[in-house]
């Protein structure tokens, strides 16, 4: 796979994973620049502005909510639960894209992950913030949420470690603290690039601590490659458990459309669609502002678009297969919860829901809107919309009609719930554009790997070697992808 | 007598343009007979790792250590909590209820394994180590950018100054320097 490709001729007609005619030296100046530049652009300060107005009205939100309790949002029984977990569940699904861009498509030897990993990586470990600032503040006394955590206390008590309440606890955080270390390892080697490319010793002195001394010794690269490898394996079941275990907040429940137990696979796909979603609706937009055509081709967006094609149509085989068990259930409770989702008083969400994440997805089916970036990007907008859809759908549909009628009640968001939710959008939005400023965006030790020039000609007998074992990390490109 | 204290220097550096000039001259310099080679890229090159003969590492037993630990300590948490000293009787239903318990397992089985594979590369990397001899050189800066070098050190049994100078210069290396210690 590795070396018959270039030999017989054969030209790949699919867009390069990298634009062509780039040097060592102009790749690392083309991304380091964007860090290095004395001056912020005008539409840096724009986007950012508006993002931390938004960002304000979530702190201010918070302020109040930690004030005057949970009251001020539309949670009321039976609907216990509402935006709050959907924001929780939505924000957590779209972390979940970029781990399996940085893990899983390592591990696949996609080596077209290359440019994206570190800013979809950067997606993850923002969303996972915004998804925990929910189930933080969505307890009735946050200042004691340290009762969540197993500590010997004075009352003598132990959480319930069989809840999925719990295991979210344990799932959530450990997925934000190995995303973070997975994200922060990736950065060494270029924090030692940017330390040596920085002019003002104050710079030189930042990337340096950052950086820990990284010189580049082959040895280091070995383990590092090793590393690297080994969390992207530790990584990927983390990603398939985490979001496994957020559906068992709903599944191991008993209500109808609940408890079901194609949830985890159903969420799992579903985090994926939502997340390659928003890693289009950021970078694309970012790909065109910091002019990274060379680096960020073709070939991704349209091999994005077809795991969002892909991942769309296991998540409406979760939407038939509900279907299915209702009918094929004989259970009334169960047959009245479809009927109420498809005709009830929010039946609207409902086809709405069908529309976003059903409908307008098939346009990709088509070449040539794959390789439109505008209908890319509505197409991913819809899809963020839909997710959030969907979750509205599990769980306040289910909530506010389920075994006994005297219990059936409306659920009416109020202006603090959708300020938090936009709140957070800010708080995600403000963090990307810190990262976009002062990190390099694209891996650049990694780009280089990509380019012909870093391949090691051969002249004897080791090239036998160079197919197999040269995939540690993605470090020599599998042309076969 | 301890051969870098005769020698001033820490070693002697050749720098190289194209990774496949680098890996040749680290075969070259390791057929020759040095074996205290370091090599250095601004990008991974596994060939080169193998031609200064390093070939084992051990991050994957830090992995292992740190996962098993993790997963002993999760059950271990779980047990005790619940079936020994917060005991909670539902319906009968056994304390040691060991599905509900294996998400926890795994987490922190995954949460440890993690640390282990970041600490233990680190460590092992002898980082953080802000200083090192090869920054004297003041070509190095473009180790993290676009050149290659191959360091033999003084500490190396072969090392002598002059000869192993005009033997990296015998190799085809741009530029060769003596590095400071």
């Amino acid at each position: 796979m590795a070396d018959t490709i270039e030999n017989k001729g054969y030209v790949d007609p699919r867009p390069p994973v990298i634009g062509s005619g780039h040097t060592f030296e102009s790749l690392t100046a083309k991304i380091a620049d964007v860090v290095f530049m004395r001056r912020f652009q005008k539409g840096w300060i724009f986007g950012f502005g508006i993002a931390f107005l938004l960002a304000l009205a979530l702190f201010n939100t918070i302020a109040y909510l930690v004030l005057k309790g949970v009251g001020i949002w539309g949670n009321s029984v039976p609907v216990g639960w509402a935006f709050d977990i959907i924001n929780f569940v939505w924000w957590i699904g779209i972390g979940h894209a970029g781990t399996l861009i940085s893990a899983i498509l390592l591990l696949l030897r996609q080596s077209w992950r290359n440019s994206i990993n570190r800013f979809a990586e950067a997606m993850t470990l923002f969303a996972v913030a915004c998804a925990g600032l929910f189930p933080a503040l969505h307890t009735g006394r946050p200042w004691v949420d340290y009762w969540l955590f197993p500590y010997p206390n004075t009352m003598g008590m132990w959480p319930n470690f069989r809840s999925p309440l719990m295991w979210d606890v344990f799932a959530v955080s450990t997925y934000a603290t190995v995303s973070a270390l997975f994200w922060f390892i990736g950065l060494i080697p270029d924090f030692g690039t940017m330390r040596d490319t920085a002019k003002h010793p104050w710079q030189r002195a930042i990337f340096g601590i950052l950086s820990m001394g990284w010189r580049g010794d082959a040895r280091h690269w070995h383990r590092y490659e090793s590393a690297y490898l080994l969390l992207a394996g530790l990584s990927t079941p983390l990603v398939l458990s985490v979001h496994s275990i957020v559906s068992f907040d709903f599944a191991v429940g008993i209500i109808p459309g609940w408890h079901a137990t194609i949830f985890p696979p159903y969420f799992v796909a579903g985090a994926v669609y939502a997340g390659f979603a928003m890693v289009l609706t950021i970078g694309l937009p970012v790909r065109k502002f910091y002019h990274l055509e060379d680096f960020i081709t073709l070939r991704h967006i349209r091999n994005m678009c077809k795991v969002m094609l892909a991942t769309g149509l296991i998540v409406g085989y979760g939407y038939l297969m509900e279907l299915f068990f209702a009918w094929y259930s004989g259970n009334t409770y169960e047959q009245f919860m479809m009927k109420n989702r498809m005709f009830g008083p929010y039946g609207y969400m409902y086809w709405l829901l069908i529309l976003c994440n059903i409908l307008v997805p098939q346009l990709l089916w088509i070449k040539k809107y794959r390789d439109n970036l505008l209908v890319v990007f509505v197409v991913s907008m819809f899809i963020n919309v839909g997710m959030w859809l969907e979750r509205f759908v599990i769980i306040v549909m289910s909530l506010h009609r389920d075994f006994l009628p005297s219990s059936w009640r409306m659920y009416t968001p109020t202006v603090f719930d959708f300020s938090m939710f936009f709140g957070t959008i800010g708080f995600f939005l403000t963090l990307m554009f810190l990262f976009l400023r002062f990190v390099p965006i694209i891996p650049i030790f990694e780009m280089k790997v990509m380019l012909p020039q870093a391949k090691v000609r051969s002249d004897d007998k080791s090239q036998a070697a160079e197919g197999d074992k040269g995939t540690l990390g993605g470090a020599v490109p599998q042309f076969g992808d | 007598m301890n051969r870098q204290e005769e020698h001033s220097i820490y070693g002697v550096m050749a720098r190289f343009d194209t990774p496949t000039d680098v890996v040749r001259a680290a075969r070259d310099a390791n057929a020759a007979g040095y074996r205290q080679v370091n090599a250095y890229s601004p990008f991974p090159i596994e060939e080169l790792s193998e031609a200064i003969g390093f070939h084992r590492d051990h991050v994957s037993k830090t992995v292992l250590l740190g996962g098993l630990l993790g997963a002993a300590g999760g059950f271990a948490l779980q047990y005790f909590t619940s079936v020994i000293d917060y005991p909670i009787n539902v319906g009968g239903r056994p304390l040691l209820s060991l599905p509900s318990f294996v998400p926890i397992i795994f987490e922190s089985g995954i949460l440890l394994a993690a640390f282990g594979a970041v600490l233990g590369m680190i460590l092992m990397n002898g980082l953080p180590r802000p200083y090192h001899p090869v920054f004297n050189v003041p070509s190095f800066k473009r180790a993290s950018r676009d050149a290659f070098f191959i360091c033999i050190k003084a500490s190396d049994p072969k090392f002598d100054p002059a000869r192993t100078r005009d033997f990296l210069a015998g190799l085809g290396a741009k530029e060769v320097t003596d590095v400071e210690a």
